[in-house]
C-alpha cells in the first residue's frame, strides 16, 4: 500500500471580488514508502497550495489525501510539512536544542532522553556545537537544518519539503542537498519535495511529477534512474542528466509563467 | 571602556551642582523655606523618618498595593488579551465595548470604586488592576494578532492542540509585545496607587506625601518624594533585569521605550 | 467585517438592556449602580444646561496650557539633546532622576507652591507630558539618517536652517508618537489633579459628585470624560493628517 495516496485533489479560492480561482485542478498520484519525489513546476502554479493540502492544513475543495491507510482531514500525526519561510516558522525565544527539542515535545517525549535525541539530530544535520545559539545569531542555510532537525525529531513517516532551499545561495543549497540526502539514506523517511529547480528535483529524486500552470494538474511523471549515492558531480555530468533537464525545462517552458 | 570612562562625570556634576545650587538658594532666602527647604533638611528629615520607621511602614503598605494589583492586572490582562487576540468571534464580540471604555482616563474609575468598596486596599488594588490591565490588554492582543501564521502553521503541522499552540507558541511570539505592554502598565499602576492613596487614603507613601503637604512639613513632604523616586527607580530597575534576562533571545538591543 | 462590528454593538446593546433591567428590579443596588437611562438623561440635562461643556472647558484650559508649555519646552530641549551628546550627557542624569517619579506625587508640591489654582495642575501636566515628549524627540533626533543631514550641509545651509527644514520634519513622526502618548497623559493628570486639589473642572465634578451621592451625575461625569478622550483623540488625528499630510499614521500604545 503506498504509504501517500493522493485522489483526485482539487482546491479553489475564492478572491477578494468574490470569484473563485481554482489553484489545483485535478492531481492523483501515489508515492511509495521510503521513496524521495518532487513536484516540479512554473512558480505561483500551486505547489504550496498542494503540499498544504497534503499536509492536512488546508481542507481540499474535492478529492481526498490518504496516508498510511487513513484520510487526512487535519494535520496526521505521521506527517509533517517544512515550510519554505523556514525563519519565520522557527522558534525565536527557544535555542536550537530547544526547537529540535520541540520536535520531541510534540511526539509527547518530555523525558530526559529526548535532550540526548536532539542533540544527536543536531549533530546529524551538522550543526554540532550550536546548541545554545538561538535562531537569530545563524545563517539561512543554518536556519534550515535547524528547521529540518526539528522535522526529524517528530519521526514523521513522512517528510514534506516546499522549495526549501529556494532563498538560499547556490554553494549552500548543494550542501544542503547532500545533507538531506544523507538523513534520507539513513533514516528512510519518505520525503515529498517542491522545487522550482528543475536540476536539483533531478539529482534529488526517485520520480518527478511535473505540474501545469494554474490550474494545476500532472503533466508528466519522469522516473529518475542515477545510482545512490548520488555525486554533485558526476551525477550532474551524465549525459542523461542534461536531457531530463531540457526535457522538462521544455515542458515547463512550453507554458509560460503563469 | 572601563568603568571610570563609562560613567557620566558630566551628567552627575550637573546633577550634583543642581543639588549644591538647590542647598545654597534654600538656606539664603528664608523666605523659602517653606517651599523649598534646603536638601540638607530634606535629606535629615528622611533620615529622622527611616529611623522612626514610619516612611518604612508607608513605602510597605503602598509596596504592597502596587505588588498586588499590578500582579494581578498582568494575569488578567495577559489572559483576556490572548483569548482575545486568538479567538476573533470572542474579540469582536468585546469590540465595541473596549473602544468605548478605552479613551475613559481610568483614574476617573476611583470615585466609583469609592462607592462600591469604600476607601482602603480593596478600592486601592481594585483601581490600580483596572487601570493598569488596559496597556498590557491592548498590547496583548496586538502582539497576538501579529503573530506570523508561519509560526502557527508549524505547530499544527506538529499536531499540536489550538490550546497548546497557544500556550507554547503564541504566548512566547508575542512576548515582545506583552513585555511593551507590561512596562507601561507598571508606571501606570504606581500612578494609580499613589493617586487612590492621596484622594482616600490613611496610609501609605502617596497619603503621607499629601499629609505632610497640608501640615506644612514640606521637608517631609520632599522626603516622601524622595523615597517614592527611589520605589520607581527599583521597580524600574527589577523590570528591565526580568526583561534582559526573559529576552535574551532576542537581538541584544532593546529599543528604548518612552513613557 | 461588518458582520463583526454589528456583534460588538449588539453585545453591548445587549449589556446595556440587561443593566438596564436590572437596576429597575431593584436587582443591583440602584443607589450605587443607576439605570442606563437614568444616567443618561442626566447626562444629557447638564450637557444643555451646560454644566459638563463649562466644567469641561476648565479643565481642558488648564490641560492645554500645561501640554503645549511642554511640548514648547520639551522639544527644543529633545532636539538640542538628540544632536548633541554633550549635551545629552549634561542632562541624562536629572532626567534619569526625574522620569521614575509618579507625576501625581508631585501634586503636593504644586499645591504648596501653587495653592489650588490653575497653575498648580499646569505644572503637573507639564512635568507628567515632558518625559515622553522628551524621550521620544531624543529618539526621533537620534533616528535621523545621517545621509540626509549630509545632503542638507552639502547644499551649504545653516546650521538653523537644517535643524528647521530638515531635522524637525525628518523626526517628526516619533516627535508627533511623543505628543500622541502625552495625551492620555495630560488627560488622566488633569483629572486627578482636580480629585486632589481644586473646586472646579471635569475631574473634581466627578468626585463631588460622588461625596454628595449624586450617583447618576457621578456617571455622567464619566461619560463626558470618555467621550472627552474619545474626542481629544480624533481631533489629534485630524490635526496631524492637517498639519503632516505626508506622514503615515501609526497605531500607538
Amino acid at each position: 500500500m503506498p504509504i501517500l495516496d493522493v485522489q483526485s485533489l482539487s482546491k479553489s479560492y475564492r478572491q477578494a471580488g468574490g470569484e473563485s480561482t481554482l489553484a489545483i485542478g485535478n492531481i492523483t498520484c501515489q508515492v511509495e514508502s521510503g521513496e524521495f519525489v518532487s513536484f516540479v513546476g512554473p512558480s505561483g502554479c500551486g505547489k504550496t497550495t498542494l503540499l498544504m493540502s497534503i499536509a492536512g492544513l488546508m481542507a481540499p475543495s474535492s478529492g481526498r489525501v490518504v496516508v498510511n491507510g487513513r484520510e487526512v482531514h487535519g494535520p496526521p500525526r505521521n506527517l509533517v510539512l517544512l515550510f519554505q519561510e523556514y525563519n519565520k516558522s522557527l522558534f525565536g525565544w527557544r535555542s536550537v536544542l530547544g526547537n529540535v527539542r520541540f520536535g520531541l515535545e510534540a511526539r509527547g517525549d518530555r523525558s530526559a532522553a529526548a535532550e540526548n535525541e536532539a542533540r544527536k539530530l543536531i549533530d546529524l544535520v551538522g550543526l554540532k556545537g550550536f546548541e545554545r545559539h538561538y535562531p537569530w545569531e545563524l545563517s539561512g542555510g543554518m536556519q534550515q537544518r535547524v528547521a529540518i532537525a526539528r522535522a526529524l525529531a517528530y519521526e514523521p513517516e513522512v517528510l514534506l519539503m516546499d522549495e526549501p532551499f529556494g532563498s538560499l545561495d547556490a554553494l549552500t543549497r548543494l550542501e544542503l542537498e547532500d545533507t538531506l540526502l544523507r538523513l534520507w539514506a539513513e533514516l528512510k523517511t519518505t520525503i515529498v519535495f517542491i522545487t522550482h529547480d528543475i536540476e536539483e528535483a533531478i539529482y534529488l529524486s526517485d520520480r518527478i511529477w511535473i505540474l501545469s500552470r494554474r490550474p494545476s494538474q500532472i503533466m508528466q511523471e519522469l522516473k529518475i534512474e542515477f545510482s545512490r549515492p548520488r555525486h554533485q558531480v558526476t551525477t550532474r555530468a551524465e549525459a542523461r542528466f542534461m536531457e531530463l533537464r531540457n526535457d522538462i525545462y521544455r515542458q515547463i517552458g512550453n507554458q509560460g509563467i503563469s | 571602556m572601563n568603568l571610570l570612562q563609562r560613567v557620566n562625570w558630566l551628567g552627575w556634576s550637573s546633577f550634583v551642582s543642581l543639588l549644591l545650587v538647590w542647598e545654597l538658594v534654600a538656606r539664603a532666602t528664608p523666605k523659602l523655606e517653606l517651599y523649598l527647604p534646603p536638601v540638607s533638611r530634606i535629606l535629615g528629615a528622611l533620615g529622622r523618618a527611616l529611623a522612626a520607621g514610619s516612611i518604612t511602614q508607608h513605602g510597605l503598605v503602598t509596596l504592597g498595593r502596587f505588588a498586588e494589583g499590578y500582579l494581578l492586572s498582568a494575569v488578567l490582562a495577559v489572559s483576556l488579551g490572548a483569548l482575545l487576540g486568538y479567538f476573533r468571534a470572542f474579540h469582536s464580540l468585546l469590540a465595541t465595548l473596549i473602544e468605548l471604555l478605552r479613551p475613559m482616563p481610568s483614574v476617573a474609575i476611583i470615585p466609583v470604586a469609592i462607592l462600591l468598596l469604600g476607601i482602603g486596599d480593596a478600592m486601592i488594588v481594585s483601581v490600580t488592576i483596572y487601570a493598569s490591565v488596559w496597556p498590557i490588554l491592548i498590547n496583548t492582543i496586538d502582539g497576538v494578532r501579529n503573530i506570523d501564521h508561519t509560526l502557527i502553521d508549524t505547530g499544527r503541522t506538529f499536531g499540536l492542540s489550538r490550546w497548546r499552540i497557544l500556550w507554547e507558541i503564541i504566548l512566547p511570539g508575542a512576548s515582545p509585545y506583552i513585555v511593551t505592554g507590561l512596562r507601561i502598565g507598571l508606571s501606570i499602576a504606581l500612578i494609580l496607587v499613589t493617586t487612590a492613596e492621596m484622594i482616600a487614603g490613611s496610609k501609605g507613601l502617596g497619603f503621607f506625601i499629601l499629609d505632610e503637604e497640608r501640615a506644612m512639613n514640606s521637608a517631609n513632604m520632599y522626603a516622601g518624594i524622595v523615597v517614592v523616586a527611589l520605589l520607581g527607580y527599583a521597580l524600574n530597575g527589577l523590570f528591565l533585569l526580568a526583561e534582559t534576562y526573559a529576552m535574551k533571545w532576542r537581538h541584544g538591543m532593546m529599543a528604548r521605550q518612552a513613557a | 467585517m461588518r458582520l463583526g462590528r454589528f456583534n460588538g454593538i449588539a453585545f453591548l446593546l445587549a449589556l446595556l438592556a440587561l443593566w438596564e433591567l436590572l437596576a429597575q428590579a431593584q436587582l443591583i443596588n440602584a443607589l450605587i449602580i443607576p439605570p442606563p437611562s437614568k444616567i443618561l438623561g442626566i447626562f444629557f440635562d447638564l450637557l444643555w444646561s451646560g454644566q459638563i461643556p463649562l466644567q469641561i472647558l476648565v479643565s481642558m484650559k488648564r490641560a492645554l496650557a500645561g501640554y503645549l508649555l511642554a511640548a514648547a519646552v520639551f522639544i527644543p530641549l529633545g532636539i538640542f539633546m538628540g544632536l548633541s551628546p554633550t549635551v545629552y550627557r549634561f542632562f541624562e542624569v536629572i532626567v534619569e532622576m526625574l522620569r521614575p517619579v509618579p507625576p501625581p506625587v508631585m501634586i503636593p508640591v504644586a499645591l504648596l507652591f501653587f495653592g489650588l489654582g490653575d497653575e498648580m495642575k499646569v505644572f503637573v501636566i507639564f512635568f507628567s507630558c515632558a518625559w515622553p515628549i522628551l524621550l521620544n524627540t531624543i529618539d526621533g533626533v537620534r533616528g535621523v539618517d545621517w545621509v540626509l543631514l549630509n545632503t542638507a550641509r552639502s547644499f551649504g545651509l545653516s546650521r538653523g536652517k537644517i535643524i528647521w527644514q530638515v531635522i524637525l520634519p525628518a523626526c517628526s513622526p516619533q516627535i508627533t508618537t511623543g505628543l500622541r502618548v502625552s495625551l492620555p497623559i495630560m488627560l488622566i493628570l488633569v483629572v486627578i489633579s482636580e480629585m486632589v486639589g481644586s473646586t472646579d473642572g471635569i475631574g473634581y465634578f466627578v468626585l463631588d459628585s460622588q461625596r454628595r451621592f449624586k450617583v447618576a451625575q457621578m456617571y455622567a461625569g464619566m461619560l463626558a470624560l470618555a467621550l472627552l478622550g474619545y474626542t481629544l483623540n480624533q481631533l489629534f488625528n485630524f490635526l496631524q493628517r492637517l498639519l503632516l499630510p505626508w506622514q503615515r499614521g501609526r497605531q500607538l500604545e
